[in-house]
């Protein structure tokens, strides 16, 4: 049995692990950091549009700040998000951005003078100042009120992506690639590390450590149409279920992006939109204003997927060989524009579509995006049910987003919540009574169960083939607990799904080989995927209402009196068919912005019971606040500045906001009395 | 420049017109006792659109269970599905069937060491090359005030940086590198560009001094021997040969001082 002994165990080689695994080795701890793929290869990568972060720095964004991104974020998580997380991540989002900019990111910066931009489908001229020359620029994006999105070109993930797994290796941080983590080894509500498996020779190993942190992204390939890379399958989150310990949150709450080319499903980014892109039908009518007057084409991603589908529905779809789509138009954005920033969506078109979009409109549809559910933890990102392990990014649900997550909120999430996380996993190994006291036979039966599994596949003579189960989830998912959800379809995809998870169980493999074997990796992927499926639909059956991505048509309003409240799954018995729910209400009375109208989308919902007394609590703390500072104000509604670790509290200077002025009265002053 | 012509896709093609592929890999698995290298064909019917990662994996699910390859992004971002795709190294997964001719030719990418079939180890040999070349943005200072403002930057620098950023570590570029082939330790295009991107940089302290003693040899710039298939080769068009030639220039210039 081969053990390897770390500090902090980072599963996940993406945004998120590698600037967790940072933050923990700056404090001084060994961290080991284990990934399917080259980390260069991750998800993150496919971040194309930007970082949402209130820098304020281009014209457009001029008036905004931490309180304008807090109330975009917590209005399109349709108030499902924990407010205090939204208050630490939109804090700590410029910082954010400055520490990626000194790492070397190549942000686009503002250039002073004017320019010409397209603005609701007319050309403008805009006026950039000339203080902000040369400092990160912004661009328009879905659900915001401010051009809030700092950007590189339209490959801002792959360029973050570089710079932060270059300060990995800078920080002589190992990742073990092909690494694939079957199992954490728990007892007694405590996480102990993970029972690995070498994707190349086969070989199980233990890794032990003190801190656990998972950061392996979204479920996507639950869905058989998704923006998703092909290792988004959800399985460091289906790890943390099956210790029947951890809770995962609400992962019902599942988004499809609008533009994603049809048929492949490949991301082409908001940023299209919000550069000035139309959506239009098959009669080259643009529709969206008709439904969204407000935010037309740049309402947030839940609603404008549901009102495409519904356009579809009522006829004006594309009809095509391989069915019915939309048109994305960005010829007006002009060639200069599209060049140098969609340069990667042009290429996506040339190579996949065989398309130009600087004269060609591209054919678009909804696919499954993101995945706001995960790992359920408190604001440290910690699990509160399993003591040391940590879970940051899209595999968490710290929970930021909610019932929708906002464009350009995901990337941003993976850096920030890898420096907060990081930092809460240094302190949580800087206690010595969290140094690691395991017996190795404990190790020795987590190893010894996962190889049973492994060899049962091999020589348990089962019947059932791994990927025809995996397509079969798939199209469930796809069709029955897509954008628009009812109860009958539901209950249908969970029959279904227990169904399938049943015959896994029964899984027989051709290609027999211990070592390299894609098929025996499906095999064992898929039976941990329908758990999570399971998750999903089950979740969405039970909630019966509709927020924010979660649309059910047979109960369309969201109802706060019953369901302000976040679904957690647990897993308790190995052999169960279905997850274990329970609910954790959201507290109206602790919110700084309590329920109402997102802004755009339906205007229809039940209020919560204490939402008027603290919509007139609010009011009262406004008025009474008058002139005050708007951090000082703040803190009277809902103060955070504590739940950070110390060296991100604090304010964050903008052309407009000079830093020397702030600091008499703001909340960093205020929290480091107390 | 770098990839075949690109043929819009076809009109809607009547039904049973698809053509017939027979695709030939190069198998070979290390990890398998007596597995010895060799071609093997796999037939199947071409769809509309179909790319090779589509290709692949429909044999994977259909044919054979034991071929290994590597997908990830499928979007032709991620640089981890490159291959010699009928004698020249490119993306598999954003390259389309109708653009190749009914019998098409893979094998792995040459240099890397081999996992087995189609799947090479380039995260191995980017690391170790990143490691050698301190292939990361060396800061004036550790500790920052993230606070404050950050630094300005001119546009079309922050434009040309982002130009050679732009980098996916595919391997392409060194799969058809002469000196690669011949030198293990050469650092190929990728590393050289790698160099020339942190050169440009004002935020990284380096001078041409210290790049000399990375890059001022035969493992580096001088061992290039000009062939400059890297630069046709390079699935995002970096501008490979006039990156080389003027960071050998400069490493010239440093070495005569």
């Amino acid at each position: 049995m081969r053990i390897i002994v770390t500090d902090v165990l980072v599963i996940g080689g993406g945004l998120a692990g590698l600037r967790m695994g940072i933050g923990a080795k700056r404090r001084g701890h060994d961290v080991v950091i284990l990934s399917l793929v080259p980390p260069k290869r991750s998800h993150s990568a496919a971040a194309q549009g930007g970082m949402q972060a209130s820098l304020g720095n281009v014209i457009k964004g001029q008036g905004d700040n931490e309180d304008v991104h807090f109330e975009d974020t917590v209005r399109g998580s349709d108030w499902g998000a924990d407010q205090r997380v939204v208050r630490m991540f939109v804090n700590t989002a410029p910082k954010a951005v400055r520490e990626l900019a000194a790492w070397g990111v190549p942000w686009s910066r503002v250039q002073k003078g004017d320019r010409d931009v397209i603005i609701n489908g007319a050309k403008t001229t805009i006026t950039e100042r000339d203080e902000a020359h040369g400092l990160v620029a912004q661009r328009d994006f879905g659900g915001t009120k401010k051009w809030r999105t700092c950007y590189v070109s339209d490959s801002t993930g792959h360029a973050m992506l570089n710079a932060v797994s270059d300060q990995a290796i800078a920080h002589a941080i190992p990742v073990h690639e092909r690494m694939e983590a079957l199992a954490l080894i728990h007892d007694a509500g405590r996480c102990h590390g993970a029972i690995v498996r070498n994707l190349v020779s086969g070989e199980l190993v233990a890794y032990v450590a003190k801190a656990t942190a998972v950061a392996s992204g979204g479920a996507g390939r639950l869905y058989r149409a998704t923006t998703n890379a092909v290792i988004c399958e959800g399985t460091g989150i289906a790890i943390a279920l099956e210790t029947g310990v951890a809770t995962i949150g609400n992962m019902e709450a599942i988004q499809f992006h609008p533009t994603t080319i049809f048929p492949a499903g490949i991301l082409v980014t908001e940023g299209c939109r919000g550069d000035g892109g139309l959506l239009r039908d098959v009669d080259g009518k643009r529709f969206m204003p008709d439904y969204e007057p407000e935010k037309k084409e740049l309402a947030s991603r839940d609603v404008v997927s549901r009102r495409m589908e519904e356009h579809i529905q009522s006829g004006k779809g594309v009809k095509s060989r391989f069915g019915e789509h939309l048109w994305l138009d960005i010829t007006l954005l002009g060639a200069a524009h599209i060049d140098r920033n969609l340069r990667e969506v042009k290429d996506i078109c040339r190579y996949f579509l065989g398309i130009d979009p600087i004269k060609d409109w591209i054919p678009v549809r909804p696919s499954q995006h993101y995945t706001m559910g995960g790992i359920r933890t408190n604001h440290t990102g910690e699990s509160p049910m399993l003591k040391g392990l940590f879970a940051a990014g899209e595999a968490a649900c710290w929970d930021m987003h909610g019932f929708n997550r906002l464009g350009g909120n995901s990337v941003a999430e993976t850096v920030v919540g890898g420096m907060i996380v990081g930092e809460f996993i240094g302190d949580f190994c800087d206690r010595p009574e969290n140094n690691v006291q395991l017996s190795t036979a404990l190790i020795g039966e987590f190893l010894q169960r996962e190889q049973a599994k492994i060899d049962t596949f091999i020589d348990g003579g089962g019947k059932e083939e791994a990927n025809a189960i995996r397509g079969e989830m798939q199209d469930l998912m796809t069709a029955k607990v897509g954008i628009f959800r009812k109860g009958e379809d539901l209950a249908a995809a969970v029959e279904g799904l227990q169904a399938l998870l049943r015959r896994s169980r029964n899984i027989g493999l051709r290609y027999r080989a211990r070592g390299a074997n894609p098929e025996l990796v499906a095999a064992y992927r898929v039976q941990k995927m329908l758990k999570l499926a399971l998750c999903v639909a089950y979740g969405a059956l039970t909630r019966t209402e509709s927020r924010g991505a979660h649309f059910r048509q047979d109960f369309p309003r969201r109802n706060d009196e019953q369901w302000l409240k976040r679904t957690l799954a647990t897993w308790p018995h190995a052999d169960d068919t279905l997850p274990t729910l329970a609910w954790e209400p959201l507290d109206v009375m602790q919110m700084e912005l309590p329920p109402g109208w997102r802004g755009y989308g339906t205007k229809d919902y039940v209020d919560h019971p204490a939402t008027a007394v603290r919509v007139a609590e609010v009011a009262a703390i406004r008025e009474k606040g008058g002139e005050a500072r708007r951090a000082t104000l703040q803190e009277q509604l809902m103060p955070f500045q504590d739940l950070l670790p110390e060296r991100f509290r604090g304010p964050n200077e903008r052309i407009d906001e000079p830093l020397s002025l702030r600091v008499q009265s703001t909340a960093t002053a205020t929290a480091r009395q107390r | 420049m770098s990839d075949r012509t690109v043929i819009p896709l076809r009109q809607a093609t009547a039904a049973g017109q698809h053509r017939q592929l027979s695709i030939r890999v190069l198998r070979y698995n290390p990890q398998e006792p007596g597995s010895v290298p060799h071609m093997q064909a796999y037939d199947l019917e071409e769809a509309d659109g179909m790319t090779l990662f589509i290709a692949l994996n429909e044999i994977r699910e259909k044919q054979d269970a034991s071929l290994q390859f590597d997908f990830v992004c499928r979007a032709g971002i991620c640089g981890s599905c490159a291959m010699v795709i009928d004698g020249r190294p490119g993306l598999a997964c954003r390259t389309l069937t109708q653009n190749l001719g009914t019998v098409i030719t893979l094998a792995p990418l040459p240099v890397f060491e081999l996992i087995g079939d189609l799947s090479v180890d380039t995260g191995k040999w980017m690391r170790a090359m990143s490691e050698h070349l301190q292939g990361w943005l060396h800061m004036k200072q550790e500790e920052l005030d993230l606070s404050r403002l950050e630094e300005r930057m001119e546009p079309e620098l922050a434009d040309k940086i982002y130009e050679l950023d732009r980098c996916i570590e595919c391997g392409c570029c060194v799969a058809g590198c002469g000196t690669a082939r011949m030198r293990e330790d050469f650092v190929g295009a990728v590393g050289l560009n790698r160099i020339a991107r942190f050169r440009i940089d004002p935020r990284d302290t380096r001078t041409d001094d210290d790049f000399y003693e990375l890059i001022g040899d035969d493992q580096g710039v001088f061992g290039c021997m000009s062939l400059l298939a890297c630069h046709d080769v390079c699935p995002k068009d970096l501008p490979l040969a006039t990156q080389i030639a003027f960071m050998r220039r400069k490493m010239a210039g440093v070495g005569l001082k």
